[in-house]
Parts: C-alpha cells; sequence; structure tokens
C-alpha cells in the first residue's frame, strides 16, 4: 500500500508532530510484522504460533506416553508427570484450539463476506498479542518455581488451598490461575471483533443465509466465546483469592462449597468444547461440497443445526460432575439435555454425509482429512452420548475411557479439520499448493498413528485404568494397550514432521497455482493467490449462496453443469480490473498501542503471581498509556497524499 | 456480475472507521455494536459473583466466626453514596447532550461532575471497607467478608477505571480534540458508566437491602 513516496510525503509533511512513539508506516518487512493491523498477516501469526504451541503440547504428550509405555515407568517423576498432563490439557485448549480458530477466522471471515478487513483492526492485533505473551507468561513457570500442575480444570480445594498448607506447591497454580485470565481477555476482544465484523461488514448481498457455513460457525463461537469466559474468570480470581488472599469461597471448613467451583468451571468448560470443535465442522463443510463438486446437503439445516447447538452447549455442563453427587433431579435433567445434544450434531453428520453422496468425488488432502474428521468424530460423539447414561458415566468417570473420548472428538474431529483446511488454504494464503504425496502420508500416518494411540484406550478405561496417574503396577493386564498407544503417539509425532517439512519443501519449490485450484465455490477464491492488502478491488454484489460457483457454472435443462463463458471471474490477469488504483483504497494503518497494551498485560502478571505491587503498579500505568495512545491515534491515518480528509 | 462499486478518492473502507460508520449492514456503528457485545460479557462476570454472594450467603452459620452483615451495614450511608452514583448517570447524559449540541464548555464541566460524583462514591465505598476492616471483618474472617470485599471491590475497579476514562476524555476536550463529530466517543463512555451504575443497583439491592434472615 504505502509506496516510497508516499513515505518520504509524510515524513516532509510540516505539520506532523514528531512523537517518541512515531507511528509505524511500513507493512512490508519483518518488522512490519509487529505492528500490522493486516487480519491476514495476523491470521498467520496466530497459526504458526499455535502451531509452535501443538509442537511443544505434542512433545509433552509424547513424554507423558513413553513414561506410560510400561508399568512403573521411570522417565517422569511423579511431579513432573503431574506439570506434563497439566500443560498438555492447558496447551492444547487454550494455546492451540482457540487461537487456531482465531488463525482461520482472521484470515477466512473478511474474505468470505466480502469486506476488507476486520471490525476493529487493532483489536484484532491485540487479541494475537494477548495470545503471545499469555503462551509464554504460562510457560515460563516452567523456569520461575514450577508449572501448573493440577490438571487443565484445576479443580478446588485442590488448587485453592493456601501456599502454606501446601496442597499443590510452587507457583505454578499462581501462573495457571492469572494466565488464564490473561488469555480470557484476549479471546473476549477477538470475540467481539468477529461478531461485529460478521454482523456489521457483510458485502452488499451477503445476507446472512447466505453466508458460508464457515462463517456462521465463527458467529456462533464467538457468541460462546463471549458469555463462556466471565464465569470461568471470576472463578479463576475466586482461585488466586483464596490461595494468595485467604478468602473461603472453595474451603468447605468456613462455609465453602467446593462444587461451586465445579459449576463455574463447566459452565465455561462444556460451552468451550463447542467452540473447540465448531470452527473444524465450519471448515469440513467448506471442503466437502468443494471436493464432491455439490453443493452443501441441506445449508439451512447444518446452520441451524449449528445454532441449536450453540444454545444447548448451555445446559449440559453438570454431566462432566455426575460422580460428585448432584443428586438424581439434576443428574437426571443434565442427562437428558446431553441426549438432546447428540441430535443436532447427528443431523450435521447425515448432511455431510449426503453431501458427499453421489458426488463427484476427488479423494485429495484436504478431502481426506474432511473425511477422517467425519468417521473419527462420529466415533467420539458416541462415546461421548455413552456420557449421558448417568450410571455408565460414572463407572467411567476419570478413567481412560473419557481420555479416548475426548481426543476423539477434539484431536480426531479439530486437529483432523485444522489439517484439512491447512491442506485447502495453503494455495491461497502461499499461491503454492502443498506437496500432494507427502499430504497424503501425512493424512495417513496420522490416521494410523491417531487410532493406535487413542482406540486402546477405551478398552484400558473399561479395565479401570484411572487418568492422571503417572504409573502402573504390572499385572493389571494393561501392558499391551498402553504400548500400543505409546507407539501411536510417535506416528503421530512422524506424521506432523511430514507436514513441517511438507511446508518447507513448498516454500522452496511448491508449485505455483492461479487463484482457484480446487474450482471452489466461496468468495474467498475470487480474489489473486496471494490476495492483496485490500482483498478485494472490487467490492462484490453477492446474489445467492456460493456466490463465486454460480459465476461459474450454471445448469442445463436436465440439471447438468454447464461452465458459464469466462466473464467475471477469468484468468488471473482480469481479477483485478484494468486502471484500478490500489491507493483508492484507503486500509487502516499499523500501530504499536495494542502491543504496548498487551506488554503490560504480562508485567501485570507478574507482579500478581510474585505479589510484587511495583511491578503491578508499573504494569497497570503501562497499561493505561497503551490504551490513551491507542484512543488517541485514528484507526486510519489521513491520506499521505492529502486528497481527502477522512 | 460483480459490478464495480469504488467510488472515486472515497475512502473504501468506511464502515471500518470508528466514527463515520453509519452504513454498517445493522445500521448500529461499529464501534457502539462493540461496546454492547463486551458489556454482555461483563454482566454475567458480575453475574457469577452476584450468585456466588446469594448461594454463600448466611451458610456458615455453624462456624461463624467476626462480625455479621447486621452488625456492620450501614444502611443510609451508603444509600448515600449510591444516590450520589446514581447521579452521576443524569450527569453523563447532560454532557453527551452538550456535545451533540456542540456545547464543549458543559461538555467538559459534565465529564468533570460525573468524574467527581464516581469518586465520591468510591471515596464511600474506601470509608466503608476502612470502617468494617476496623470492626473485625477481613477477607478470610468469614464468608460474607469473603464475598463482600470481592464483589464490591469488583465493582469499585470497575467504576474507578471509568472516572480515568472519563478525565481522558476530559483532557482530550481541553486540547481540542473532541469534536462534536465526535460525540460517539462520548456515548460509548457513558454506556459503560451507565452499565456501572446498574450493576451497583443489583449489588445494592443484594448485599444492603434483602435481610440475611
Amino acid at each position: 500500500m504505502t509506496t516510497v513516496e508516499d513515505t518520504t510525503a509524510i515524513v516532509q509533511a510540516p505539520e506532523r508532530r514528531v512523537r517518541i512513539l512515531e507511528r509505524p508506516q511500513a507493512t512490508t518487512g519483518k518488522f512490519s510484522w509487529v505492528t500490522t493491523v493486516d487480519h491476514k498477516k495476523i491470521a498467520i501469526m496466530y497459526a504458526t504460533l499455535a502451531l509452535f504451541f501443538f509442537c511443544v503440547g505434542g512433545i509433552e504428550a509424547l513424554f507423558i506416553r513413553l513414561q506410560l509405555a510400561q508399568p512403573n515407568g521411570t522417565i517422569l517423576s511423579a511431579a513432573r508427570y503431574n506439570e506434563f498432563f497439566t500443560m498438555h490439557g492447558t496447551t492444547m485448549v487454550f494455546l492451540l484450539g482457540m487461537p487456531i480458530a482465531a488463525a482461520f477466522g482472521n484470515y477466512l471471515v473478511p474474505l468470505m463476506i466480502g469486506a476488507r478487513d476486520v471490525a476493529f483492526p487493532r483489536l484484532n492485533m491485540l487479541g494475537f498479542w494477548v495470545f503471545a505473551f499469555g503462551g509464554f507468561f504460562l510457560y515460563s513457570s516452567f523456569a520461575l518455581g514450577g508449572a501448573p500442575n493440577g490438571g487443565w480444570f484445576g479443580y478446588a480445594p485442590l488448587t485453592s488451598t493456601p501456599l502454606a498448607n501446601g496442597y499443590l506447591p510452587g507457583r505454578g497454580t499462581d501462573f495457571w490461575t492469572v494466565g488464564l485470565i490473561m488469555l480470557g481477555i484476549g479471546s473476549v476482544a477477538t470475540a467481539v471483533n468477529f461478531l461485529v465484523t460478521i454482523l456489521n461488514l457483510r458485502a452488499p448481498g451477503m445476507t446472512m443465509m447466505r453466508m458460508p457455513v464457515f462463517v456462521w460457525m465463527m458467529l456462533v463461537i464467538a457468541f460462546l466465546t463471549l458469555f463462556a469466559m466471565p464465569p470461568v474468570t471470576a472463578a479463576l480470581i475466586m482461585v488466586f483469592m483464596d490461595r494468595n488472599f485467604h478468602t473461603n469461597f472453595f474451603n468447605a471448613a468456613a462455609g465453602g462449597d467446593p462444587l461451586m467451583y465445579q459449576n463455574l468451571f463447566w459452565i465455561f468448560g462444556h460451552p468451550e468444547v463447542y467452540i473447540l470443535i465448531l470452527p473444524g465442522m465450519g471448515i469440513v463443510s467448506e471442503i466437502l461440497p468443494v471436493f464432491s463438486r455439490k453443493p452443501l446437503f441441506g445449508y439451512r439445516v447444518v446452520v441451524m443445526s449449528g445454532i441449536a447447538i450453540g444454545f444447548l452447549g448451555w445446559g449440559v455442563w453438570a454431566h462432566h460432575m455426575f460422580a460428585s453427587g448432584l443428586g438424581p433431579i439434576a443428574v437426571s435433567a443434565f442427562g437428558l439435555s446431553t441426549m438432546l445434544i447428540a441430535i443436532p450434531t447427528g443431523v450435521k453428520i447425515f448432511n455431510w454425509l449426503a453431501t458427499v453422496w453421489g458426488g463427484a468425488v476427488r479423494l485429495r488432502t484436504p478431502m481426506l482429512f474432511a473425511l477422517g474428521f467425519i468417521a473419527q468424530f462420529t466415533i467420539g460423539g458416541l462415546s461421548g452420548v455413552m456420557h449421558s447414561i448417568v450410571p455408565s458415566d460414572t463407572q467411567q468417570t476419570d478413567t481412560y475411557f473419557v481420555v479416548a473420548h475426548f481426543h476423539y472428538v477434539l484431536f480426531g474431529g479439530l486437529v483432523f479439520a485444522v489439517f484439512g483446511g491447512f491442506y485447502y488454504w495453503w494455495p491461497k494464503v502461499f499461491g503454492k499448493m502443498l506437496n500432494e504425496k507427502m499430504g497424503k502420508l501425512n493424512f495417513w500416518l496420522m490416521v494410523i498413528g491417531f487410532n493406535l494411540t487413542f482406540f486402546p484406550m477405551h478398552f484400558l478405561g473399561f479395565e479401570g485404568q484411572p487418568r492422571r496417574t503417572y504409573t502402573y503396577p504390572s499385572g493389571m493386564g494393561w501392558d499391551t494397550l498402553n504400548l500400543l498407544a505409546t507407539i501411536g503417539a510417535f506416528i503421530i509425532a512422524m506424521s506432523v514432521l511430514v507436514f513441517l517439512v511438507n511446508v518447507i519443501f513448498t516454500a522452496r519449490r511448491g508449485e505455483k497455482v492461479g487463484h482457484d485450484p480446487w474450482d471452489a465455490r466461496t468468495l474467498e477464491w475470487s480474489i489473486p493467490s496471494p490476495p492483496p492488502e485490500y482483498n478485494f478491488a472490487v467490492v462484490p454484489v453477492v446474489t445467492s449462496l456460493d456466490d463465486y460457483w454460480h459465476h461459474k457454472y450454471t445448469e442445463d435443462d436436465e440439471g447438468r453443469l454447464v461452465k458459464l463463458p469466462t466473464g467475471g471471474a477469468g484468468e488471473e490477469e482480469e481479477l483485478i480490473p484494468a486502471g484500478f488504483d490500489p491507493h483508492s483504497i484507503h486500509m487502516p494503518s499499523p500501530s504499536y498501542w495494542p502491543l504496548i497494551f498487551a506488554m503490560a498485560l504480562p508485567i501485570m502478571g507478574y507482579g500478581f503471581v510474585f505479589k510484587n505491587w511495583y511491578l503491578l503498579a508499573v504494569g497497570v500505568v503501562i497499561a493505561f498509556f497503551g490504551l490513551n495512545g491507542w484512543a488517541i491515534e485514528p484507526s486510519t491515518d489521513p491520506e499521505p497524499s492529502g486528497t481527502e480528509a477522512h | 456480475m460483480a459490478q464495480a462499486v469504488v467510488t472515486a478518492g472515497s475512502s473504501a473502507v468506511a464502515p471500518h472507521g470508528g466514527d463515520h460508520s453509519h452504513d454498517t449492514n445493522t445500521g448500529v456503528s461499529n464501534s457502539k455494536l462493540g461496546i454492547w457485545l463486551f458489556l454482555s460479557s461483563e454482566a454475567l462476570f458480575f453475574g457469577a459473583f452476584i450468585s456466588t454472594y446469594f448461594l454463600y450467603r448466611g451458610r456458615d452459620a455453624q462456624f461463624l466466626k467476626g462480625p455479621t452483615p447486621d452488625k456492620l451495614l450501614n444502611i443510609p450511608f451508603t444509600s448515600v453514596t449510591s444516590f450520589v452514583l446514581l447521579m452521576s448517570s443524569l450527569t453523563m447524559v447532560l454532557a453527551l447532550a452538550a456535545i451533540q449540541r456542540g456545547d464543549h464548555r458543559r461538555l467538559r464541566i459534565w465529564l468533570l461532575a460525573t468524574a467527581l460524583f464516581g469518586a465520591t462514591f468510591i471515596g464511600g465505598q474506601v470509608y466503608e471497607f476502612t470502617e468494617f476492616y476496623r470492626k473485625g471483618l477481613h477477607l478470610g474472617t468469614n464468608m460474607f467478608g469473603t464475598t463482600f470485599f470481592v464483589l464490591t471491590g469488583l465493582h469499585g475497579a470497575h467504576v474507578t477505571i471509568g472516572i480515568i476514562w472519563l478525565l481522558l476524555l476530559w483532557g482530550r476536550s481541553m486540547q481540542g480534540r473532541l469534536p462534536a463529530e465526535k460525540s460517539e466517543a462520548i456515548e460509548i463512555a457513558g454506556l459503560y458508566w451507565h452499565f456501572v451504575d446498574v450493576v451497583w443497583i443489583f449489588i445494592f439491592t443484594a448485599i444492603y437491602l434483602i435481610p440475611t434472615h
């Protein structure tokens, strides 16, 4: 956007005051990534960092599996094992699952609805940097007095008992509470941004019922995030206060109620499950029609099922607490609501199958991952419905059966969808196709490794192996299945390595492709790859669902597809109309302020964890400095050439 | 089909600017929709603490230590500071009306009045906290101490943030950087301020007006 001439024009403008923090101008070069507000660059940073944490959490999982490969394992001490399973769960939920949704959402939502950026570009930037600082803040605990070790759900009173009583030694729990509160702030900011973007910035003609399913799913999860984060933030504040300031929120000996923690946590925790899986469902709903060359079967029903899941997701939280003695009425009600939520989920699965049925299926890598998602998510969904049968759930609680169940949903579901999404949108983001052979190898290794790891855990659970226990004696009959699971985990690691090699290989000598290599349906494929900073040279006018497809194809009298002569959507050079001047589009300018505000959060966080009130005060001052600068700075700098003051 | 809708020289990202966003899909500007959504999230935050307060009310009767609410709460005093806080919503509305008329002098007067009323309320809260502490109610004394200090303390923190926000707006207006077209900045601060007031109505009712037994 900003050319060399423009930059000099700004520097020479006499009325411009020189401040300490002169507004950054560069939109290219390495440093521009730090100050960028471009939703596409932010998305790439989200995905890169989320993949990094995926690898870190994965390495923790490999250690866990090595420890459990044989009875009486000695690779990890009990204390280290607690840290690893806690950080594995925390990482995969908060540092992979939620940011990867933000990555796909950031890149795709504006492109799919025909917008040039998100509603609040600087808030978007803030969301990313809070995630980055929050993630490293959490991991800094390993070096600063012990990592979190109370499980990813941090049940009170284990976590909330004051340090002196020594239930959970070390500062880990404080890092965990403060770190999650911090990440929650970023998630709420991101959710507000997605909501306003989707509700307000749709291109002309892009009505709600013409939005791609992925955008719908992002809308639903943004609402879920908005309302799920506050209760857990409250619970985390209470734990922090109990632990450090001797309040009694969860201290039964003084009248507090540990069950209250479970309620507050799972009112967040169950919608969180849908926050994690719905983006995956959105991705799959985009991939299946393209590789079946059919429209999504029952678009409206898929959208409505997604919304129904969003609502019902609020009424099922206590199925995580069946073993806690809630009483028969509460338990029956939550058992029933859990059965109920399986209906919209099942409806979606049938819609996906009907989409593929009778289609001209192309088994390319993204399609393989999408089909893998359907199969494995269905298995995870079925073992999930089993938990609505309360007596059966009571047997399964805290066994490896539960571990098997939620990995089938979150790994077999979400992670498979995410990898499918990588292979599907890679050519759009980088203009190059990921290698297909390595892609298929990646897929098959992952399917084999995943099922080898987690399918045996169903049986281990039925045979009574407890979760979160650092070792087990021999002679329980668990040895073979545990060894199989460990072998599977390393096969998964190999498949991720293949993916990383594929990424490097593609960057070096990948095959360059056009703007629409898959012959796809949605708006993002109608613009060049990679998209220009302003996304759309001409804001599209949308007339139907799958608008771009209808620019390319029509049906003859017998319902067969007929390719239209290349009109609006043709050769690469026609994508941007002749005589179009990118400078006529006025994009939001880069900024330092969100970065400064985000930096203040870990400073405040260390202040809280170490009860260092000077550090806290410094953080508060920096935060207000950042917010004030942010408020004063206009979202878009005035046009450098001065043609029109906006 | 995809017609060009680029008007020469216009700001093509018009719906993105915070201040001139009348052409959004919903008709509500981005900033206003954003603050409403944020406040809905905040409502659940306070909701969690208020429900915790109700759940724990009087539950510690069997191991009660320290002073109880009926011996501590000075209802007439807090009624007065609450009234002051509610009146600050009125001055906030007057501030918005002033900037919409282009009356910047009155805008600044009402902004300062709102901040001053808010500060009076916070002053009352500081006095009340000190008084309770002197009478032996600490965070860990009993369930009332735990829930009361944390709930009202978090509300007080929200009011304090609001006061700083108002003062920053006042400073911008003094520098002449808050023209009448940017009245939405006042409106958004006002929405936050009214929200914090409404939350206090709930907290005041819950703690001071509903008898414990």
